[in-house]
């Protein structure tokens, strides 16, 4: 409900918004984090941070689930910047999924998330016992975050319960819970794709290079193309890398994430592309495209 | 808009998005309405659906579609698979679109009566609302209480989108008779601010642009409505007030306070005053990590920094030293209610307004608005989606704002203390009396001065359990081993006090609730005189015993949990009560036909199959003794 409207531009507004949020869970839970997935949002996040508590450190670490799975520019991008900001760093990392060997080439995309990535998500809150996560979704992203509160309640379960979320009036976030119980935050629930590229452009983000076209080794598979980013990755007969000019809308597990092709290597170049662009950004993650409300039932179970 | 090309066009782009203005708007309106093909339609419109969004929308069109397969837009906004099975919208959804002029944010929240609250939930946050009604069913029911909320929000602007004019053959007529009857209507509640677009949603007549079917409308589409309509919040002039959220403290020479400016404006130098102190004092720097700002306005989030070190704490307000908020702990205000559980007048919520958390309490509901009808009907309590207008009471004064100048500062929501969930929410309309000039008299004479002259600690020993746990013959021979020791003490007990103090009340849920909170305060009274009290009264819910340790200084309540389970309370039956229960002669009997909650902390609990009376009563001194609590002698 910013006043003054005229006064403040739509990413001061955004910005401003982002930063209550984070303020008000450190004055009101008890044990909060920070999931940092590397990608765009979380860098976008993760600077809201440092500004809402400036001159003071951000008063949480940052969490990483490490799938093992992720892009190794990513890994690099990752500790590079938790060391030039000085902030601490809790890295998570499934240890039955990882002594099972579970991966995506020999598990399929299902199994992997969810053993990796879900569980791991939930071993790690209740391994530090943390009462809050926050978390970079957005609700332009999918149908089902559309819906979902600033401030969503879950159960010790970790489960989402679509029924039983807490109203959200005005500016009023209602950060209680039992012991055990948690909540997800997400405070950038209200930005738009292009309000974070406009953002990390007008505040000089750094971003993981994966985000800008380069000659990368790929081999296309059901219409995806795959980045051969280690000697995991299994070939098929006939399969053969190739060098193509290609960048990433969104960043995950590297056999789980499309490239586009693409020459667009500077921000402007990317978000003139994207100006243009005729698909959404999920269309590139192979997880979200079994059915259409495969999001919420991974929500229900605790993803994020 | 011609997409850019160049790196220069799009840092023209860029910067010319960034200044644009925003608008955060809602659509409400009936089932079958059309509201959520309509906001599909304007997302369409506006070439905001992608390619892989729009086949996904073909797909379930064809599947799950209410429109015989063609594209039913409903879809882009159904998002959750419970709603789409059952064809409804459940809960608000945000939407985000931006046009050449102007970025929105829409919240699409569900028509029918038990989503009130949603609601008002999509309606605290914006500064206009959609309103639609069916061209073929003119104002309804539901159109007046979508009115009637949005008004009561604070809503001025109101869009009266009369839809589905392709049904009624693009009539004239029918558009300006549903005109005229919604204006009447409308004056009557205080909107005055109405515009009234003819439209068809499914078809997208004057959604983006006018269309040939209705040339005798010479007005604006919707979406050109939309794009120039003055935004502007009424309460931008507003006095300064940020609310101080959290301070910031990275070592001993910085003393930040961080929060959202909620009206008004600031710049360094500004004279403040802090409340609930009254303290004085002026901005130094405004500070922020791209360099110290000369100026900021309502809606940033900043960190100011002070010139005098006073005593300043999240829940404080900063305001302008020259226009202040008044203070009190008593208002009028209308209450939103939100659960499930109705509201109990005397129960202790949890209430937060601006960065600050309180004990509230209602003490009177005036009277519940049949929000169908507008008539004030008497009202004992409230239920899920009631709205009534209620005195409430808190604990301690706090700063405020009547909601209609500031919503940040006199709007709340109330918290329920056992369940954590968000249960109500209300906006102040006015103190009941100024009580910033009364302050608690100082004296000299105060309860330690009373307690120490009897040579003990003053303290609540409350007893609570089944009804014939044997609560009242432990707390008999406590207080005599006390008396004994030759401390000065009171027992209150359920049945005599119901006899006189509480002999006007029941036992139904709001009457149990009374009856404790009367005890409660009594109890508090005479701690304040000194004394040791035993209260031994059945108390079945937690919440009113958290009331009372609440009331309390902490250390001063002692919950003694007598233990007895169901079957061996109902086989003593010491007064014959269980019986009678059972045969249905005593209604809401605790046990039987009226819960009883046991404590989940007690600092005793009292296993009455194990201890006998005067075991019990030794344990409990015991206890005492530990705590301190009988030192002196």
């Amino acid at each position: 409900m910013g006043n003054q409207r005229a006064d403040i531009t739509n990413l001061q507004r955004l910005e401003a918004e982002s930063i209550h949020i984070m303020r008000e869970v450190a004055a009101e839970c008890e044990r909060p984090v920070m999931l940092y997935s590397i990608g765009k949002d979380s860098a976008v996040m993760l600077h809201l941070a440092i500004k809402a508590f400036y001159p003071s450190k951000p008063p949480f670490p940052l969490l990483h689930v490490d799938t093992m799975w992720k892009f190794k520019e990513m890994i690099a991008f990752r500790d590079r910047r938790v060391r030039e900001l000085g902030l601490e760093l809790l890295v998570h990392t499934n240890p039955e999924g990882l002594a099972q060997g579970i991966g995506p080439f020999t598990h399929g995309s299902v199994i992997h998330t969810d053993i990796m990535k879900t569980q791991g998500l939930k071993q790690a809150l209740d391994k530090w016992q943390f009462d809050a996560a926050f978390g970079g979704a957005r609700r332009d992203e999918e149908k089902s975050r559309a819906k979902e509160r600033i401030f969503s309640f879950r159960s010790a379960q970790h489960r989402w319960d679509p029924r039983q979320q807490r109203p959200e009036l005005w500016r009023l976030y209602n950060t209680r819970v039992h012991k055990g119980e948690s909540i997800r935050v997400f405070p950038l629930s209200n930005w738009t794709e292009l309000d974070i590229w406009q953002y990390i452009y007008q505040e000089k983000i750094p971003i993981v290079p994966l985000y800008l076209a380069k000659e990368r080794p790929v081999v296309r598979r059901n219409k995806a193309l795959i980045m051969v980013d280690d000697e995991r990755m299994p070939l098929l007969p006939g399969e053969k890398p190739e060098l193509k000019s290609v960048r990433f809308r969104t960043l995950g597990c590297y056999p789980l994430t499309g490239a586009i092709e693409s020459k667009a290597d500077t921000l402007p170049a990317i978000i003139g592309e994207m100006l243009l662009t005729t698909s959404s950004e999920r269309q590139g993650r192979v997880i979200d495209h079994d059915v259409s409300a495969s999001m919420e039932k991974k929500k229900q179970e605790g993803y994020f | 808009m011609p997409p850019p090309s160049t790196v220069q066009d799009i840092e023209s782009y860029l910067h010319a998005r960034q200044r644009k203005g925003l608008l955060r708007f809602i659509t409400c309106g009936s089932v079958d309405d059309g509201k959520s093909t309509l906001i599909g339609r304007l997302l369409y419109d506006s070439k905001l659906i992608f390619e892989d969004q729009l086949s996904a929308l073909e797909r379930d069109s064809k599947t799950v579609g209410t429109q015989g397969g063609a594209l039913d837009f409903a879809l882009l906004m159904d998002g959750l698979a419970a709603e789409r099975e059952q064809g409804i919208t459940i809960d608000v959804a945000y939407r985000y679109f931006t046009t050449d002029k102007r970025t929105f944010i829409v919240a699409d929240t569900p028509g029918h009566e038990q989503y009130t609250r949603n609601m008002v939930t999509g309606a605290s946050t914006a500064d206009l609302a959609v309103i639609l009604v069916d061209a073929r069913k003119g104002v309804l029911v539901q159109t007046r209480r979508h009115s009637y909320l949005v008004a009561l929000m604070g809503i001025r602007k109101v869009v009266l989108a009369v839809n589905k004019m392709d049904l009624v053959e693009y009539d004239r007529a029918v558009f300006e008779r549903i005109r005229n009857d919604y204006l009447e209507f409308a004056r009557q509640i205080g909107l005055e601010d109405v515009v009234a677009i003819p439209i068809s949603g499914l078809k997208g007549d004057n959604i983006a642009a006018a269309g040939e079917s209705m040339a005798w409308y010479r007005g604006p589409s919707l979406l050109h409505h939309l794009e120039t309509v003055d935004a502007t919040d009424r309460t931008t002039g507003g006095p300064f007030r940020l609310c101080v959220q959290w301070v910031n403290r990275p070592d001993l020479n910085f003393r930040g306070f961080s929060g959202v400016i909620a009206s008004g404006e600031v710049r360094p130098g500004d004279r403040l005053r802090a409340l609930p102190s009254g303290k004085e004092c002026h901005v130094t720097r405004i500070v922020s990590y791209d360099g110290d700002l000369t100026h900021a306005v309502a809606g940033q989030s900043v960190t100011l920094t002070l010139d005098h070190e006073i005593d300043l704490s999240r829940g404080d307000v900063l305001a302008s030293a020259s226009d202040l908020p008044a203070a009190a702990d008593q208002f009028n205000t209308t209450l939103v209610w939100m659960s499930d559980e109705p509201l109990l007048p005397g129960r202790s919520y949890l209430m937060k307004i601006g960065t600050r958390t309180v004990s509230a309490t209602v003490s009177d509901i005036k009277y519940k608005v049949n929000v169908n009808t507008l008539e004030h009907v008497a009202a004992k309590t409230l239920g899920l989606n009631e709205i009534g207008v209620a005195n409430i009471h808190l604990t301690q004064p706090i700063p405020f704002d009547p909601y209609d100048q500031n919503r940040e500062t006199g709007g709340f929501i109330f918290i329920d203390r056992m369940s954590n969930s968000t249960i109500g929410a209300g906006l102040i309309h006015f103190a009941l009396r100024r009580s910033q000039n009364v302050h608690w008299q100082a004296l000299e004479v105060n309860k330690t001065a009373r307690a120490q002259i009897k040579n003990q600690m003053a303290c609540v020993l409350w007893f609570t359990g089944l009804s014939g746990a044997g609560k009242s013959t432990i707390a008999n021979v406590v207080e005599k081993q006390l008396l004994g020791l030759g401390r000065h003490t009171y027992l209150l007990d359920g049945d005599n006090v119901r006899h006189g103090l509480n002999h006007d009340l029941g036992f139904t849920d709001a009457d149990r609730v009374e009856n404790i909170r009367r005890v409660a305060e009594v109890a508090k009274l005479m701690v304040d005189a000194g004394l040791i009290v035993l209260v031994s009264f059945i108390s079945p819910f937690r919440a009113e015993r958290e009331l009372a340790r609440g009331l309390l200084e902490s250390g001063e309540f002692l919950e003694i949990f007598v233990d007895t389970p169901l079957e061996d309370a109902e086989k003593r039956d010491p007064k014959g009560l269980y019986k009678k229960a059972r045969r249905g002669e005593i209604n809401n009997f605790t046990g039987i036909s009226s819960p009883y909650e046991a404590p989940l902390n007690p600092e005793i609990r009292i296993d009455t199959m194990r201890l006998t009376a005067a075991e019990a009563a030794d344990a409990i001194l015991r206890k005492l003794k530990d705590l301190g609590m009988l030192a002196g002698n």
